[in-house]
């Protein structure tokens, strides 16, 4: 190769001086531009109450009346950015993704009044996020790789943190499992949507393992689970705590696997639900009687008893939650 | 972390990176070397500060976990700097053996910026990292000894450290401004350091010679390990290694200082910028003092800085003293040792075995010190923080009699011409 003159060798640098600071500076512009606007407005809390969603037009957490009224009601915007909300007991948890190359999200949570108090930065893609009903116990589900339940290779990492003691469960799958009263020590489990019981300390998750899907009932204390019953996924139980609403695959065509049920737990009895369409979400119970959940990228209800028909909530919603 | 540091700072003089006037000039090697390295730091020293940060509270690994991985590659990139010193010997292309590290380093950010949350790529990034830093470190310092009269080595080492430890200095403070400015957002510290690892590989490309300055006549004689044969430089290491074993680490030092003065966590960070400026004031008039009255006695009076730091941290002294006097002495200890050190052996080594001598020094200097923050670790744990210091201090004084026995022998400067 020629040596450079003085003046070759200037311009060289200069240039990748220019290439590699434009990058720099153009990388580090996107990824604050990107974290501005993501905290709430100071009027904007859940003391408000009422139905709270995602909007998806701004991406930012807004609500509505919960009572009947008009479709197109006028919503109220101004709550956090969050790609993944849920709220109950006076704490909201919001999953944010993060911008930049390593998918990566923070699990964001927040007071009565939408304050952050803890923030944890996670690998992934958000997908489930739930609150117990005194505020206390916290989980979310986050995919580590593929970004969907519907095909076959994905991989999940559900986290459980209890705010009372402050300690952070980073992934479930080390939990003691019981599968048909034998334990199982498989390396392929994944667990995604819990779902707390009243007394913070049982809860009801997804399990998957070997190929199937079974709902696990666990207790925090002993560290345990143990399957109840195969064909479970995203289980959400009622604020009575009777009653369980999930998704059953119930078909092998990918675009739509599955439909809502409620099963019984003093009978294990299930049944399907009026929604006749594929659902994805993990179903939020608005009261005893009434489950929300996310269908077609609007927010639906229906009846949890099996009767009646879905009716649309909110269009460009997700994420429903009453933090009552 | 200790050895993280170590592995830059094997300068040893002051900070000016111009002394045109001052009749002989730097050599335009040892310049463009430490801009090379000026660039390399701000770019490693800003993963390295936000690293602990970026893995204990954003990923939530224990900061156990860290420290041992930590310490592992270190021990292991200890190792590699004999095959980079081997390799640059055997092909006379220290330049590109050393761009080579240079270029695996500033790669290794994409590797943290990929793996995401991953503690294997996590590891694996930092392992690359870290055998950057050890094939480059012994080719570059053949270079600057290579380019360099002999008896004005000590000022070019000391130029050197002092652009390089400029780096270190600047690194973190664009690390946190960048963390502030884009609220936490770890990746774009990554993309930037990768970045200004990058510009350090062209400037290294562009403005250092390729093999003007290393006549390779006897292309097969390179052998590591050959080095020892030669009885000077075996007294020399034989010191460096003494010395080596009895001086803590400066993350043990800054953490009994802390413990005596119970200093808030949130200062703890500024304790090495202290003696990184203290290093960066003094490597230049260290290296040009060492140049006139010989190298062994700077490298010695330095150590005596340490020994001064170890009395300071049992001897009932006030707070203030203690955090200027401490910092300030560490950075002393560095500026007299770490280059002074290589200009010390450097004229000894033939220069188709000088990569692979001074890397053998490097590595017996880091191992050394790695066995001496192990022991005060667990002496520490068996019996206490003051007993451990008592120990160490008594360590250093039996070694710094011994090294005055090793060096006085006969003057290695004078051998060397």
């Amino acid at each position: 190769m020629k040596p450079l003159t003085a003046r070759g060798r200037i311009a060289v640098v200069a240039l990748a001086f220019l290439v590699l600071a434009g990058g720099a500076v153009g990388y580090t512009l996107r990824a604050s531009r990107d974290r501005q606007p993501t905290s709430a407005d100071s009027g904007f809390t859940l003391a408000q109450g009422g139905l709270y969603f995602r909007d998806t037009a701004t991406g930012r957490i807004a609500r509505r009346p919960l009572g009947a009224g008009s479709v197109g009601e006028r919503r109220a915007t101004g709550g956090p950015v969050c790609d993944r909300f849920y709220a109950a007991g006076g704490r909201a948890l919001c999953l944010r993704r993060r911008a930049g190359v390593p998918v990566s999200a923070y699990a964001v949570v927040l007071d009565r009044r939408l304050r952050e108090i803890r923030r944890i930065n996670l690998p992934g893609i958000p997908n489930r996020a739930r609150v117990s009903a005194s505020g206390r116990m916290l989980s979310w589900t986050m995919f580590a790789s593929g970004d969907s339940y519907a095909t076959s290779a994905f991989s999940t990492r559900t986290s459980i943190l209890d705010l009372r003691t402050g300690y952070l469960i980073k992934n479930m799958e080390d939990i003691q499992l019981t599968i048909d009263g034998r334990r199982r020590y498989a390396p392929d489990v994944n667990y995604w949507g819990v779902t707390f019981a009243r007394d913070d300390n049982r809860f009801y998750a997804t399990v998957s393992t070997g190929g199937r899907t079974y709902l696990v009932e666990g207790d925090m204390r002993k560290w345990s689970a143990r399957a109840l019953r195969s064909n479970v996924e995203c289980p959400s139980l009622s604020p009575d705590n009777t009653r369980i609403a999930f998704k059953k695959k119930v078909s092998d065509d990918p675009r739509a696997p599955w439909r809502l049920h409620v099963l019984d737990l003093s009978t294990m009895r299930e049944r399907p639900l009026a929604e006749r369409h594929s659902v994805d979400d993990q179903a939020a119970w608005l009261d005893d009687r009434t489950i929300a959940y996310s269908r077609g990228g609007d927010i639906w209800t229906v009846p949890a008893d099996g009767s009646g028909a879905p009716r649309l909530r909110v269009p460009d919603a997700t994420s429903p939650t009453t933090p009552g | 972390m200790y050895l993280a540091t170590t592995g830059r700072r094997d300068g040893d003089r002051d900070a000016t990176p111009i002394p045109p006037g001052a009749g002989r000039r730097v050599p335009g090697t040892v310049l463009a070397l430490g801009a090379v390295s000026l660039v390399t730091d701000i770019s490693s020293e800003m993963v390295t500060a936000v690293l602990p940060l970026y893995l204990v509270l954003g990923l939530g690994l224990s900061p156990l976990q860290f420290g041992f991985l930590d310490g592992l590659f270190n021990g292991a990139a200890a190792l590699v700097r004999l095959l980079g010193g081997h390799a640059a010997d055997r092909s006379g292309r220290h330049k590109r053996v050393a761009g080579l590290g240079y270029a695996l380093s500033a790669c290794s950010r994409l590797g943290l910026l990929l793996a995401g949350g991953a503690v294997p790529g996590i590891a694996a990034a930092l392992a690359a990292d870290r055998v950057g830093k050890g094939i480059r470190t012994a080719p570059r310092d053949a270079l600057i000894s290579l380019s360099s009269p002999p008896e004005a080595l000590g000022r070019s080492f000391g130029v050197h450290r002092a652009m390089d430890t400029t780096g270190a200095l600047l690194g973190p403070l664009a690390a946190f401004a960048l963390l502030w400015a884009t609220a936490d957002a770890y990746d774009a510290v990554f993309v930037v350091s990768f970045c200004t690892g990058l510009l350090g590989v062209v400037l290294l490309v562009v403005y250092v010679p390729g093999r003007a300055h290393t006549p390779v006549s006897t292309p097969r004689r390179g052998k590591v390990f050959s080095a020892l044969r030669d009885t000077a430089f075996r007294r020399i290491l034989y010191a460096a290694s003494l010395l080596g074993v009895t001086t803590i680490g400066d993350s043990f030092v800054y953490l009994l200082l802390q413990r005596r003065l119970d200093l808030a966590v949130s200062w703890f960070p500024l304790l090495p910028l202290g003696a990184a400026a203290g290093y960066l004031l003094l490597a230049v008039p260290a290296g040009r003092i060492a140049d006139r009255v010989g190298r062994g006695r700077p490298f010695l009076y330095g150590h005596m800085a340490l020994l001064l730091v170890y009395i300071l941290l049992l001897a009932p002294v006030g707070a203030v003293p203690l955090l200027v006097l401490v910092p300030g002495l560490l950075g002393l200890f560095y500026a007299a040792t770490d280059g002074v050190l290589m200009a010390l052996a450097g004229p000894l080594l033939p220069a188709e075995g000088r990569a692979g001598g001074l890397a053998l020094l490097q590595t017996a200097q880091v191992l050394a010190r790695l066995v001496s923050a192990a022991g005060f670790g667990a002496a520490w744990t068996l019996w206490g923080s003051t007993p451990a210091l008592w120990g160490a201090a008594s360590a250093l004084l039996v070694a710094l009699a011994g090294t005055v026995r090793l060096l006085r022998v006969k003057s290695p400067e004078r051998q060397a011409k």
